[in-house]
């Protein structure tokens, strides 16, 4: 469980892993913010495919690095939404950002 | 009137560290009634908004008990409930906006849209300095005879 940071040619690549609920999100946003913000990257990519559960606080997450990249004058990118949490990425409104890419087919 | 089959209830500290607690042991609850991966999925994710609202604002300035109960029903309705003995909500309609938080920045504003649009019904009872107590009603589809439904 946790937060795996790594470069790739574009940017910062963020892979998380297990469940993202309030407690969980703390530590993650501590660790990618702390990274980013040395690095100042042109792309921050948040890998889901990892993600088991998610709540609201997933979204959270999301709205907060887009802030956070935004502020850098970089792009954020969420990437390998499993079909589980689909769900609340819809519901959440932010997928008329354009930021998201999807491990199904069928979206 | 439908007839109670089982029913279970725990009380725990409002810490963080508890929120995936919380979720798991209604899930596991819930998994006597055999219900599909999705279902459990949803009930997880509306325990977790409501756990999570108490913790980060019914007991923002301390740690207090957290309340839930769960009960099923032989037609295969589960209904839990989710209360705790902080500080209330003022305007309860206002609070259910989606977006609205008083939570700062990386709180996204959604637990009581995500309750509503996960569970079939949620009721919302707060008393300002009193408590607040949430209400998840969600009925499981009937699969197999297994489960008693």
């Amino acid at each position: 469980m946790g937060v795996n940071i790594s470069e790739d040619f574009e940017g910062v690549v963020a892979a998380l892993e297990g469940d993202i609920d309030h407690h969980t999100a703390r530590d993650m946003r501590e660790l990618i913010d702390s990274y980013v913000s040395k690095v100042a990257p042109k792309m921050l990519k948040i890998d889901f495919g990892k993600i088991q559960f998610m709540d609201s606080s997933g979204i959270g997450l999301i709205m907060g690095r887009y802030k956070l990249m935004c502020s850098l004058k970089g792009e954020l990118k969420v990437i390998n939404i499993p079909k589980r949490i689909e769900k609340m990425v819809k519901l959440s409104g932010l997928t008329k950002l354009g930021i998201f890419n999807y491990c199904s087919k069928t979206t | 009137m439908n007839n109670i089959i089982n029913e279970m209830s725990v009380n725990f500290l409002s810490k963080s560290c508890n929120e995936s607690f919380a979720r798991t042991v209604v899930a596991a609850f819930v998994s006597q009634m055999d219900p599909t991966i999705d279902e459990i999925s949803d009930i997880k994710t509306a325990v977790s908004e409501a756990v999570t609202n108490s913790i980060v604002h019914a007991y923002k300035s301390g740690i207090g008990v957290i309340y839930i109960s769960a009960k099923m029903y032989d037609n295969g309705k589960v209904i839990i409930k989710i209360r705790d003995k902080g500080c209330g909500i003022e305007d309860v309609e206002q609070a259910m906006q989606p977006l609205f938080t008083t939570g700062g920045s990386d709180r996204s504003g959604l637990g009581f849209a995500v309750m509503q649009s996960f569970m079939d019904k949620i009721k919302v009872s707060s008393k300002v300095g009193k408590g607040t107590s949430v209400t998840l009603e969600r009925h499981i589809i009937c699969r197999s005879r297994a489960n008693g439904c």
